[in-house]
């Protein structure tokens, strides 16, 4: 059946009855969307069953959509419910009777002003003055500007090294291929915590790294090698998968025409497995954005970053500052998947894997 | 036949095929191929050298430290030397206790990070609970003594020199590799007689924490299971574009920085969040009883099924989109029920599937520190939040590392299993 015909069916409209009278029951909006949501949801991914099935099979597949409605409901509604709360006028993480009845005075954007306020000298100074005091003391920017810092560089290094070792795992040629494919991969099965203890106790030993001899704790090169290795597990995963629907022989074509090495990268490979590339790239950047352990055991307070910020924050004083930092964050997150989604399926469009 | 008669025709056994220069192809071939095996592990080699520095050793040095704690030496290191000759029988000679005053006098004036008093007296500590006044007070005395007998002079100041178990407890202390610390670890500990024997009752911590954290890991993985399988069986049968469109409700979470959704957790689940609320207005519950659901165990439950429920489906999906529906069509043609077309036709097809996210799932959890640390209030703690707690706040290193080490070995055990039993190549995201 078709959506539009759906929509005209008797069921629907008990269906839209049945919302509205649950909504009157509970006595919010918030009631009738939800139950709509939880009963109608499966109605409309109702199949067509074979003309055998009994009417038990039937009750049966509803009943097996209502419970991956619930699930699904289960998955996206915590990510959901932090953004209108963000916006609360009440320095509460709670949904206050105002907002509920959609008053326009229980909201307010005062939480995410106080991204920017919070730790700033003069927060109602004016001008290039303002702007500076924010760019270089409140404490939220400060994160912001940490965390994009050692992301971009670690990804940068994760996977520069990352591409290249993949291209090796990926010839058929290459010897101890499990062995060193699982030693790469491992930063991301052992617990970061330990990883965090090893690299605490290693990277404080003294006169030991060149350029460092107080050791890589407290600075931001700890961080950022901290970061690359837990980004290098996903940088090869996505660029080895990209490299197995890889035709060797057009390497074998490019030096037969006489390219060297480095051109036959360029101009044959790097086109080819740029999509996994970008993918992993996106995955190591995310990683390092998201890391906190390894900040917790290797920062100081000059090398906070945004999850870091938010650890305290969620420890010391819960405030919903720390909803209007997330909201920025699932909304970066969500252009972030989107471009992986779209790499993803230009990849397989472009090996004619999927209709499009 | 046909053999001589190819024989003849072409070039003989023995002479081997030459290539243009006159050396064996099989020769060319051996060089070439190694050539090629190496040219691949070289574009590896830098990033191994990277994972090397940044990883491997890293982690080797934790698992040193488990065993190796030189403080106890470094403090008093002429002691060391002296007692280790000790058979531990009674007590120690004079002379091992004149090594020890003076050592002791000298130590207090040491004031280097690792070398001072007080680090020998919290190692002995850590052995015999409330003898670090011990070590500190003896030491502020020792300098006045002048003349032997040294082993009178030391145990006027404190009688608890006379007991031979200090002085056992002393010469594990010096010895810089020890098991001392995996023994903590595991709740033993060395006994009067140097026999080891299980902790007291009330000192039995970290065997009780490591098995509730691989139980609360089952618990969560047997969760995500029972959750993960009918989505990921409705994502692989449903039209591309529907599937597609619902697969953003599974990969945007997993997109979705971890504090974000542990912060989310908090406002769903408090007292005065979201889920009792929506519990309160439909009458489920009355206002006055809402229901503690965070901070506890059943906080990190909620919580880390959520985090981890897409590492679950998404390796049963990739396994689901590959079986056609035929079979189960097949079966049910030749007069299988539903139930039992489900279960002899449909569910051992999706075993690989089922290993790879079980095996994925269970790694990650029984590592998860965060996420307890937030939301587990003190009954949902797991192993790791104690090794972050030895290793950030009382500074017991060589304890915390002993405790890594042994979550390290389960963790590699069950990563060569996935090996095993998925392949390292089989891991995809998406």
């Amino acid at each position: 059946m078709k959506l539009s015909s759906r929509m005209k069916s008797p069921a629907f409209a008990a269906l839209c009855v049945a919302s509205v009278a649950f909504g009157f029951f509970t006595g919010s909006v918030l009631g009738t969307i939800g139950f709509f949501l939880a009963f109608g949801a499966p109605y409309f991914l109702m199949t067509e069953l074979p003309p055998y099935a009994s009417i038990a099979e039937r009750i049966g597949q509803y009943v097996f959509l209502m419970i991956c409605t619930m699930i699904f409901l289960f998955l996206i509604t915590p990510i959901l419910v932090i953004m209108p709360l963000s916006f609360n006028a009440e320095p509460y993480f709670t949904f206050t009777d105002g907002m509920l009845s959609f008053d326009s005075s229980a909201y307010s954007l005062r939480w995410y002003q106080d991204i920017f306020n919070f730790g700033m000298t003069d927060p109602d100074g004016t001008g290039s003055a303002w702007w500076q005091d924010m760019w270089n003391n409140s404490v939220w920017i400060g994160a912001f500007r940490n965390s994009f810092f050692i992301a971009i560089m670690a990804t940068l290094l994760a996977t520069g090294f990352g591409t290249l070792a993949a291209l090796g795992l990926s010839r058929s040629e290459m010897p101890f291929r499990t062995l060193i494919t699982s030693l790469l991969i491992s930063p991301m099965i052992v617990p970061l915590v330990i990883t965090a203890t090893g690299m605490f106790f290693f990277y404080a030993k003294k006169d030991f790294f060149p350029f460092f001899p107080d050791g890589l704790v407290n600075t931001y090169v700890g961080l950022i090698l901290a970061h690359a290795t837990l980004g290098i597990p996903f940088v090869i995963i996505t660029v080895t998968a990209t490299l197995t629907g890889f035709d060797q022989s057009l390497i074998r074509a490019s030096q037969g025409l006489g390219a060297n090495g480095w051109t036959t990268f360029r101009k044959v490979i790097m086109p080819l497995i740029l999509p996994g590339m970008i993918s992993g790239a996106l995955f190591a950047f995310i990683t390092s954005l998201d890391e906190v352990v390894a900040v917790i055991f290797l920062a100081d307070v000059d090398q906070r970053t945004i999850p870091r910020q938010m650890f305290s924050g969620i420890r010391e004083q819960i405030s919903p500052t720390i909803l209007a930092v997330a909201t920025v964050l699932v909304l970066f997150s969500i252009v972030l998947l989107s471009t992986v989604e779209l790499l993803r399926r230009r990849t397989e469009r472009l090996r004619g894997l999927s209709p499009g | 036949m046909s053999d001589a008669a190819a024989t003849s025709q072409s070039t003989p056994r023995d002479a081997l095929l030459v290539a243009s220069d006159g050396v064996p192809l099989k020769v060319k071939l051996a060089k070439t191929t190694a050539a090629a095996r190496r040219r691949a592990f070289l574009l590896t080699l830098p990033l191994v050298l990277f994972v090397l520095i940044s990883f491997v050793f890293p982690i080797g040095e934790m698992l040193v430290r488990s065993f190796h704690n030189p403080v106890g030496g470094n403090v008093v290191p002429a002691f060391a030397e002296s007692i280790a000759k000790w058979d531990g029988k009674g007590l120690p000679s004079e002379e091992v206790f004149e090594v020890f005053v003076k050592d002791l006098a000298r130590a207090r004036k040491v004031r280097d990070v690792g070398k001072t008093v007080g680090n020998l007296a919290t190692r002995v500590n850590y052995e015999i609970p409330g003898s670090r006044s011990l070590i500190t007070k003896s030491a502020r005395k020792v300098g006045k003594i002048k003349n032997p007998p040294y082993k009178d002079a030391l145990l006027a100041i404190d009688k608890r020199w006379s007991n031979p178990h200090v002085w056992l407890v002393l010469q594990r202390a010096t010895t810089d590799y020890t098991l001392s610390f995996y023994l903590a670890a595991l709740d033993r500990r060395y006994d009067k007689t140097n026999n080891i024997v299980q902790a007291d009752e009330l000192y039995r911590i970290y065997i009780p924490i490591l098995l509730k954290t691989l139980w609360l890991s089952a618990l969560i993985t047997f969760l995500c299971f029972m959750l993960a399988y009918p989505v990921a069986y409705l994502l692989s049968t449903l039209p591309l574009r529907t599937s597609n469109l619902l697969m953003i409700l599974v990969l945007l979470p997993f997109w979705t920085s971890l504090l974000v959704r542990t912060t989310a957790w908090i406002a769903m689940l408090q007292t005065q969040g979201v889920l009792n609320d929506v519990f309160v207005s439909l009458r489920l519950i009355g206002n006055e009883d809402r229901i503690q659901l965070i901070y506890n165990q059943t906080g990190t439950i909620i919580a880390m099924v959520h985090i981890l429920l897409p590492f679950m489906i998404l390796p049963l999906y990739s396994v689901m989109k590959t079986i056609p529906p035929s079979y189960m069509r097949a079966a049910r043609s030749m007069g299988a029920s539903q139930t039992y077309a489900f279960i002899r036709i449909y569910f051992p097809q999706t075993l690989p599937g089922i290993a790879a996210g079980t095996l994925l799932v269970f790694i990650l959890a029984i590592g998860y520190y965060i996420t307890p640390a937030l939301v587990g209030g003190n009954d949902g703690l797991l192993i790791s939040n104690l090794i972050a707690d030895h290793i950030k706040s009382t500074l017991n290193w060589s304890l915390g590392a002993a405790l890594g080490s042994i979550l390290l070995v389960i963790v590699l055990m069950l990563y060569w299993l996935y090996n095993r039993l998925v392949g390292i190549d089989n891991l995809k995201f998406g």
